[in-house]
């Protein structure tokens, strides 16, 4: 079960998100867009987007450290595990109640805002019901098990932050996810099945935050015979028939 | 020097009737789609009045553009790269629908099938946004013809500048109409603003263009372009904005609103112009020098040097030939006669305007004087102040003094022609007056007044080599491609690219069959019989056969021997009998 749930399933999940980014780019550039509604409504987009999205970047950036640091690294540079931690659950916090309270005012205003909730597909309902659960999971994982220490302490730097890197080197070692608490396992279950749905939703816009804006000339020149975009050289002959 | 080749447009608003048919061919030919209901690429306003969106001109509140900053440098308006990334997440200046207006349709259906009722049923409005009743507020020319500016006109952001003076005269008040479309400017703010690099100047002819395959729909170049002429396709999620109908000017068509345009008021052709001094001419500290500094930066192409220049820059000589036949060089730089809109927005618009001499002549006529008089109109020109002043505010920054040189050369025009039409001798000292030749006089009365299709539109077809590769050709396809293509993955459009011609365009394909507007359960899909042009059978066109599994039944027996059983008016043979598989 452990193999499954914790080795076939990520990778699963892992392949699906590589290869359907690589699909969806290579055949649906023209639908990838963060469709944005700001169109229809304006006054709670300003308040809540801004929130949730650096709220998330934060979020973001605490995942990169807590998963990807070893413990021995912030160890070897004289950080203690106290330190890390008074850091790791505070910066945590700040984020997270940033990310759940810009999501909270989001999903208001998708459901209470007329055009907006007519805008909005199967897809990002499905999409907004994994996101939300990993958020609050995640929340949970942070409040429940960090700060009020509910069942126990576990440092998930000696667990599934090892997992995760063995997972990212191809030499899973399963039985550090079994041993995790269950709150940490849904949220990483959770988290997975978001990663698996992400090529295929709107959150592709994540993968076009421009950067290279900041580096290119104002004004871009393109010539005709290039045709970016709007045409792709074709096979000049056409298949038999007959 | 650089020199690049730009498509530029003038148009004479004297001969504007605001008949509006520019607006709806352009509608019927670009954004007759779902998610762009409420974009006009071509509008025709009424002014005063507000425009479209609502006060879109007044760049105080909407940031459109560029401005010069301490130092004396070009910088965005609603600022640099760096604040237009920290703000991405929310646009600080997008215009909300409410702005432009909430699209709406009517429920047409109820007329037909209400039951029977003491009161006649009625249409109500739906929106196309939510599909629900609503109430209709506003519209892209709601104050068309001054209706209503009694209440909204003092909104309008060029009456403010002037505001004291018109209160008193404007009983007596002027009117003339506006079109507008995008201004393909040299220095396109919109293109600047773009966080994707996904609006592109085209080098060859200068259209500016959204590549919808790099737009990730940040909303950035519709709060940058302070003519408000980029969209937000609120369906796909993307940029969109008047394409100058490049696929029409590759193969030397005009414009769709140029081409049905009534009043035969527009002219399209080539400039030549330096680009290495664009940023020069658009950075001049006084605003009232924008005018003649964007004049300065058109290259005369009847001088030998820019020729030679042209040439090593790669422009073909036929589009040199173009250039020198011109009349939009000769409007702008030989006559004189028309201004851009709007220079203070440091974009170097390209699409001229002639200002209106009507409202002038109709004052003098009004009072019973003779409205073809040098001598009446040039008093009325330095009398009525406020149009004046007005249009200076649309075409100069406020600067009277190039409008009022303009006008005073189209009222010597009309009296000079005047006295040759009645078969008087032609007066030199009208022409002299305003500092013309009698024979440039004519010229420009010629151009003016009855120039034919091939002298008012004067644009060089993309190069015949060229040709397989150029969308309204597009023999680059396979042929069975063309109709078809793949059509599957994420929604309209998406799959191989299909040329973006409008007669083909997918999405609008998409549209007509997939249209269930306001979802009404009750109905079947809507055809819109207005693209469909005769060949092949939109499902849903024919009611079902009585006797057939729903559709015509196909590859089976000879349709012939269904004809008589079918009823009347044969239907099923109709497109049956055409099927050969």
């Amino acid at each position: 079960m452990d193999t499954f749930l914790w080795v076939i399933v990520p990778y699963l999940c892992l392949t699906t998100f590589v290869v359907g980014h690589f699909w969806r780019y290579r055949y649906d550039k023209f639908g990838w867009t963060t469709r944005s509604s700001q169109l229809y409504e304006d006054r709670l987009l300003r308040l809540g987007s801004p929130l949730f999205h650096f709220g998330m970047l934060g979020v973001v950036g605490g995942h990169i450290i807590g998963l990807l640091l070893p413990q021995s690294w912030t160890d070897a540079v004289g950080i203690s595990h106290e330190a890390y931690h008074v850091v790791a659950v505070t910066g945590g916090l700040i984020a997270g109640v940033m990310t759940v309270v810009g999501m909270v005012i989001l999903i208001y205003r998708r459901r209470t805002v007329g055009p907006v909730f007519s805008a909005t597909t199967v897809m990002d309902k499905v999409m907004y019901a994994f996101l939300a659960a990993a958020i609050v999971l995640g929340m949970w994982n942070t409040v429940a098990g960090s700060v009020m220490t509910v069942g126990g302490e576990y440092n998930y730097r000696e667990g599934v932050s090892i997992w995760y890197r063995s997972f990212l080197a191809f030499q899973p070692d399963a039985s550090l996810m079994g041993d995790a608490p269950i709150g940490f396992q849904l949220h990483a279950l959770v988290a997975f099945g978001l990663f698996a749905l992400w090529p295929f939703t709107r959150l592709v816009h994540v993968f076009s935050a421009p950067v290279g804006y900041l580096t290119r000339p104002y004004i871009v020149y393109r010539g005709r015979d290039e045709l970016l975009g709007s045409h792709r050289p074709r096979r000049g002959w056409d298949d038999s028939r007959v | 020097m650089k020199v690049m080749a730009q498509m530029a447009m003038v148009m004479n608003l004297d001969k504007c009737i605001g008949c509006h048919t520019c607006s709806v061919t352009c509608k019927q030919a670009w954004t007759n789609r779902t998610g762009t209901e409420y974009v006009w690429f071509n509008n025709v306003e009424t002014r005063p009045g507000q425009g479209y969106p609502r006060t879109y001109e007044d760049q105080e509140e909407w940031k459109g553009g560029w401005e010069l900053n301490s130092r004396g440098r070009l910088k965005l308006k609603a600022g640099g790269r760096l604040k237009k990334l920290a703000t991405i997440f929310s646009n600080p200046k997008l215009p909300s629908i409410q702005d432009y207006y909430e699209p709406w349709t009517y429920d047409y259906a109820t007329l037909t099938d209400a039951p029977a009722q003491e009161h006649t049923p009625v249409a109500r409005p739906k929106s196309l946004l939510t599909g629900k009743n609503m109430k209709i507020k506003w519209s892209s020319n709601w104050d068309d013809d001054l209706g209503g500016s009694a209440a909204t006109a003092k909104y309008d952001p060029m009456l403010k500048k002037i505001a004291d003076k018109v209160k008193f005269e404007f009983e007596q008040t002027f009117m003339f109409y506006l079109p507008r479309i995008c201004e393909h400017c040299l220095n396109p703010s919109c293109a600047a603003s773009c966080p994707s690099g996904a609006i592109y100047k085209r080098a060859e002819d200068g259209i500016v263009l959204v590549d919808q395959d790099r737009c990730r729909g940040w909303r950035m170049c519709v709060s940058g372009c302070p003519y408000k002429k980029v969209y937000f396709n609120h369906r796909t999620g993307k940029a969109e904005k008047c394409t100058f109908c490049f696929p029409r000017i590759e193969v030397g068509l005009p414009t769709v609103c140029a081409e049905t345009c009534v009043g035969r008021l527009r002219y399209i052709g080539l400039v030549l112009y330096d680009a290495d001094r664009v940023l020069e001419a658009a950075s001049v500290p006084d605003e009232h020098d924008l005018y003649e500094a964007q004049r300065s930066i058109l290259l005369d192409p009847d001088d030998p040097e820019v020729v030679r220049a042209a040439e090593a820059a790669g422009i073909p000589a036929d589009w040199i030939d173009a250039a020198q036949r011109s009349p939009i060089h000769a409007l702008i730089n030989k006559f004189k006669v028309a201004l851009p809109l709007h220079p203070e927005y440091r974009t170097m618009p390209m699409v001229w305007y002639i200002p209106p001499l009507s409202p002038v002549i109709d004052v003098v006529r009004d009072t019973g004087e003779d409205a073809e008089d040098t001598g009446n109109l040039f008093a009325a020109i330095d009398a009525l102040r406020i149009p004046i002043e007005y249009l200076a505010e649309l075409f100069t920054a406020g600067d009277v003094a190039p409008v009022d040189r303009v006008l005073k050369q189209l009222a010597a025009m009309r009296s000079y022609m005047r006295d040759i039409n009645m078969g008087r001798e032609p007066n030199p000292a009208i022409p002299a007056a305003v500092g013309m030749t009698e024979e440039e006089m004519y010229d420009m009365y010629r151009l003016l007044a009855i120039a034919k299709y091939d002298e008012r539109y004067v644009i060089p077809a993309a190069h015949s080599e060229q040709a397989h590769s150029l969308e309204e050709l597009g023999t680059e396809c396979a042929v069975s491609e063309y109709g078809g293509g793949q059509q599957d993955l994420f929604g309209e459009g998406s799959g191989v690219p299909t040329p973006i011609a409008v007669e083909n365009f997918q999405m609008l394909q998409n549209r007509q069959t997939a249209d269930t507007l306001a979802s009404p359960d009750d109905k079947g899909s809507r055809v819109n019989l207005l693209n469909w042009d005769g060949r092949g059978k939109p499902s849903g066109l024919f009611p079902p056969r009585p006797d057939g599994p729903g559709e015509v039944a196909e590859g089976s027996t000879p349709d012939t021997s269904h004809d008589g059983e079918t009823g009347p008016g044969g239907t099923g043979g109709l497109t049956g009998g055409a099927d050969f598989r």
